[in-house]
């Protein structure tokens, strides 16, 4: 059993926790995640670790409440326990000679996207951050990025916030500008992160994508992470959780991918609101 | 005396009933059958069967015990040579193993040793009420990475000699392929909880939720005072055919389809974790893995599940029991058919179509055998022209697993062959000093017994090194 040290609500949505797993916080790498249950006979779930305080043997985590684990797993609260944590598991974020760079993360995907943006910080490396929420009420981290970033762009889709317009839109016009990166990072909604690369391409840039399909053992195990990487023609398939996250965004085939995430749609609708009323009972 | 030629059949849960529950399908000897089976024993001098056996089950004196009466003395016989019977008993292939080499055999039907070695251990299961002595501790410490049966043993095995041992699980649950590959109907999963249990009492330490080459390395659990390692981490990374449309939704690994049944418990009403349930599946492949993976999506409600096997009925690797009892319950078997591409929904007007990228059927192509090859094997050749189409909208790939490459990538020093098997002495040592290795991650997929048997030689030459 692993003791919730502290919990935080950042927006509605989305909250922070930092859980006692003094193994994990000891090797986590940003880019990292770890594994999730949150009782016996839960789901197991990914989520990124968003940070690690190792004097304290802590991990945090920032998730958004989209289904039926989720929401189980905000309505425990400090000093309750969770089930089971694994990890750190997958590739940490690649760093090594990125000089410059641009982190675009989206949504809950900013909470994904911090620690990797914190540790170029902490290396040296000039960090450009644009991060885009839905609306106002969404945005979530925007002192910590700013603090870990040379320039930071907020972005709102619906304008109630900042900038008006989604991610691509200022990245465009960076690179327009003539500005250059040694690696653009993006992290968000498989949609974005594809509009994000195509956005790219013609500048030449490379991009890092952090995938996120379905995942349940997290160490190669069952394959159902897999996604298909197009390289030089060929099709390869590779697993998200122990080759990724982190894949080359000219490679991957995102359509693919988009499609192999609804694989439960109907399923989860259904399960989170199975919750939510045995929830709303319990209260 | 008259000499029953025939094995005794066990009792089973008829094939329309047990089509539709995940209770255990066969129910064990009563007793009287077991004494009856027992008594076609010859007790033959030369002991054929005992070299059938992968760790050489003492077989003649066990039975003799059962003939006698004396359960718990049969068990104790067995449990010289075999930690897990009860597990061995309904799992080991016997027709390629001990009952192959039965002198009953040669003219009749060979003894049921299985059966009656699974009668033995439930029996002992169910009556014994001695609680494992906690061993004198020996002060020296060993590490286990795995908690399959290879691990599990190697780890009792240590504890009983007085090591403290800390087993190291990367899931949530221990027991490995026997709690997340083997379905419930074919192997209670409290058999095998029980078996963890029994380490527990020895004072072993099960460690679940960490993966060896993540949470911790193996050079970092000699740093933490363990004085050897035995890997034991199985082959668990699935093999995909690399045909078109294996990315499309329903088509699962086996290991996925498996695990999401077995160990997040998606058979029952109300799981957490989704699993495609109902719908035409078909299932690639011929082996064990096939058969629980047909047979459990059967129970989960499918229509109609397809076996699609290239070879013909006599390569089927999978145990003969489970073939017979998979045909008995109405599984359709596809033999010399193999599958070329996954067709998937489509619809070009409407891009959001829910139904898009969803299975609806497979091409598959009819094979022929050849020549043998240079194994005796025959190979399958594919008939020109003869591709047609399966109506199915799941596909499960349960065409064998590799040895996962985490702990090799970890740890400096330590040799794998082509397949990525960790390669091992005759004592189970490694490429490097102090760690030893076997079952499936040395040797590829292969049975629990052998695990098994890993696992022992891996504990005695262990603590041949550590004592000296
Ligand atoms: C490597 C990795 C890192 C992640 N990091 C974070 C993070 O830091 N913060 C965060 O909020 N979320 C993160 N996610 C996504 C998170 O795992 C899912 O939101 C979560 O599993 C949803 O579970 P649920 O039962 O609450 O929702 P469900 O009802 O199961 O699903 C709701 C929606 O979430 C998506 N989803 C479901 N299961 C998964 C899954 N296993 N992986 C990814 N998406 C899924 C589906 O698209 C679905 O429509 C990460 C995912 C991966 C693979
Ligand atoms: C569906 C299925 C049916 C089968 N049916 C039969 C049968 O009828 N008869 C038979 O004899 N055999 C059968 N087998 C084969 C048999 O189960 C295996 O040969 C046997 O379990 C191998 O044992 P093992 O100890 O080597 O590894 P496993 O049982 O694979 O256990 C390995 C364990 O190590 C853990 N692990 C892996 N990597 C790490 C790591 N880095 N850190 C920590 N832990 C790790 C895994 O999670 C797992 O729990 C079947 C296999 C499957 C999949
Ligand atoms: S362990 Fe397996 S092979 Fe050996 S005697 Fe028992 S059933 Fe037969
Ligand atoms: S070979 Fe058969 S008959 Fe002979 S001792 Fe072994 S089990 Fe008994
Ligand atoms: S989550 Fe199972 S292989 Fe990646």
């Amino acid at each position: 059993m692993y003791r919730i040290a502290s919990k935080t609500c950042l927006n509605p949505t989305v909250t922070q926790m930092e859980i006692v797993a003094p193994l994990v916080a000891n090797k986590a790498l940003p880019g990292q995640f770890i594994i999730l249950r949150v009782d016996e006979d839960g789901e197991r779930i990914p989520l990124t670790v968003a940070g690690v305080d190792k004097a304290r043997g802590t991990v945090k985590i920032i998730f958004q409440i989209v289904g039926a684990t989720t929401e189980l797993l905000n309505h425990k609260n400090e000093g309750e326990y969770i089930q089971d944590f694994v990890g750190p598991l997958g590739v940490a974020t690649h760093t090594d000679g990125i000089k410059k760079v641009c982190i675009v993360g989206g949504g809950v995907g900013c909470a994904i996207a911090m620690p990797v943006a914190q540790e170029f910080h902490r290396l040296g490396a000039e960090v450009t951050s644009i991060i885009g929420f839905r609306s106002k009420d969404l945005l979530i981290l925007e002192d910590e990025f700013r603090a870990c970033s040379d320039k930071l762009i907020v972005m709102t889709d619906d304008g109630s916030y900042a900038r008006h317009g989604n991610v691509t839109v200022p990245l465009k016009e960076l690179l327009e500008a003539g500005e250059t990166f040694d690696m653009i990072i993006t992290i968000g909604p498989l949609i974005m992160m594809k509009f994000v690369t195509l956005t790219a391409k013609p500048y030449g840039v490379p991009v890092t994508v952090s995938m996120n399909p379905i995942m349940i053992d997290g160490t190669g195990m069952c394959g159902g992470c897999r996604l298909t990487l197009v390289r030089d023609g060929k099709r390869i398939t590779k697993f998200a959780c122990v080759d990724g996250p982190d894949f080359n965004g000219y490679e991957v085939d995102f359509d693919e991918a988009m499609s192999r995430g609804r694989m439960y749609f109907d399923y989860e609708r259904h399960a989170h609101e199975q919750v939510c009323n045995l929830l709303k009972g319990a209260n | 005396m008259a000499l029953h030629p025939k094995k005794h059949e066990m009792p089973t849960q008829a094939p329309e009933v047990r089509a539709h529950n995940f209770d255990e399908v066969a129910l064990g000897y009563p007793v009287e059958i077991a004494l009856e089976e027992a008594k076609r024993c010859l007790n033959c001098k030369n002991r054929p069967c005992v070299a059938g056996c992968p760790v050489n089950v003492n077989i003649p004196d066990f039975i003799m015990k059962v003939k006698e009466g004396d359960f718990e003395g049969a068990y104790q016989i067995i449990n010289q040579t075999s930690s897990l019977p009860a597990v061995c008993g309904r799992v080991c292939p016997q027709e390629t193993q001990c009952e192959s080499k039965c002198t009953m055999g040669v003219k009749f039907e060979p003894v049921g040793i299985g059966r009656l070695e699974r009668f033995v251990a439930d029996w002992h299961n169910a009556n014994s009420k001695e609680a494992p002595k906690q061993p004198q501790t020996n002060g020296h410490k060993v590490a286990v990475v795995g908690s399959g049966p290879s691990g599990l043993t190697c780890a009792g095995d240590l504890a009983r000699m007085g090591y403290h041992v800390s087993v190291f699980e990367a899931l949530h649950t221990a027991g490995g392929v026997l709690v997340y590959g083997i379905p419930e109907f074919r192997l209670p999963k409290s058999i095998v909880a029980k078996e963890v249990e029994t380490l527990k009492d020895l004072g072993v330490d099960i460690e679940t939720n960490v993966v060896i080459g993540k949470t911790l390395t193996v050079d970092e659990l000699f740093r933490a005072g363990y004085e050897a390692v035995f890997i034991g981490s199985g082959a668990g990374l699935p093999n995909f055919m690399n045909i078109p449309g294996e990315s499309l939704k329903g088509v699962y690994s086996a290991n996925e389809f498996l695990t999401r049944s077995n160990l997040m418990k998606a058979y029952r009403d109300d799981p957490h974790t989704p699993i495609q349930k109902g719908g035409r599946v078909a299932v690639v492949g011929g082996g064990n893995v096939a058969m629980d993976a047909a047979r459990t999506a059967l129970r989960l409600g499918a229509e109609h599940v397809y076996i699609v096997y290239r070879r013909s009925m006599d390569e089927l690797p999978a145990r003969r029991e489970e073939v017979e009892h998979a045909m008995e319950e109405g599984i359709d078997f596809r033999l010399l058919n193999n599958p070329v591409e996954i067709l998937g929904y489509n619809n070009p007007d409407d891009p959001r179509d829910p139904k898009n990228g969803f299975v609806t059927g497979m091409r598959c192509i009819r094979m022929e055998l050849g020549e043998p090859d240079a194994k005796g094997r025959r190979r399958p050749i594919p008939i020109e022209g003869s591709e047609f189409t399966l109506d199915v909208d799941t596909v499960i790939m349960a065409i064998g697993t590799s040895p996962n490459p985490l702990i090799k990538n970890t740890t400096a020093g330590l040799e794998v062959n082509g397949h990525g098997g960790i390669i091992v002495d005759e004592n189970g040592l490694t490429s490097r000093k102090n760690v030893y290795a076997g079952g499936d991650a040395v040797t590829g997929a292969a049975t629990v017994i052998s695990a098994m048997g890993a696992g022992k030689l891996a504990a005695k030459a262990i603590d041949e090194a550590l004592r000296g």
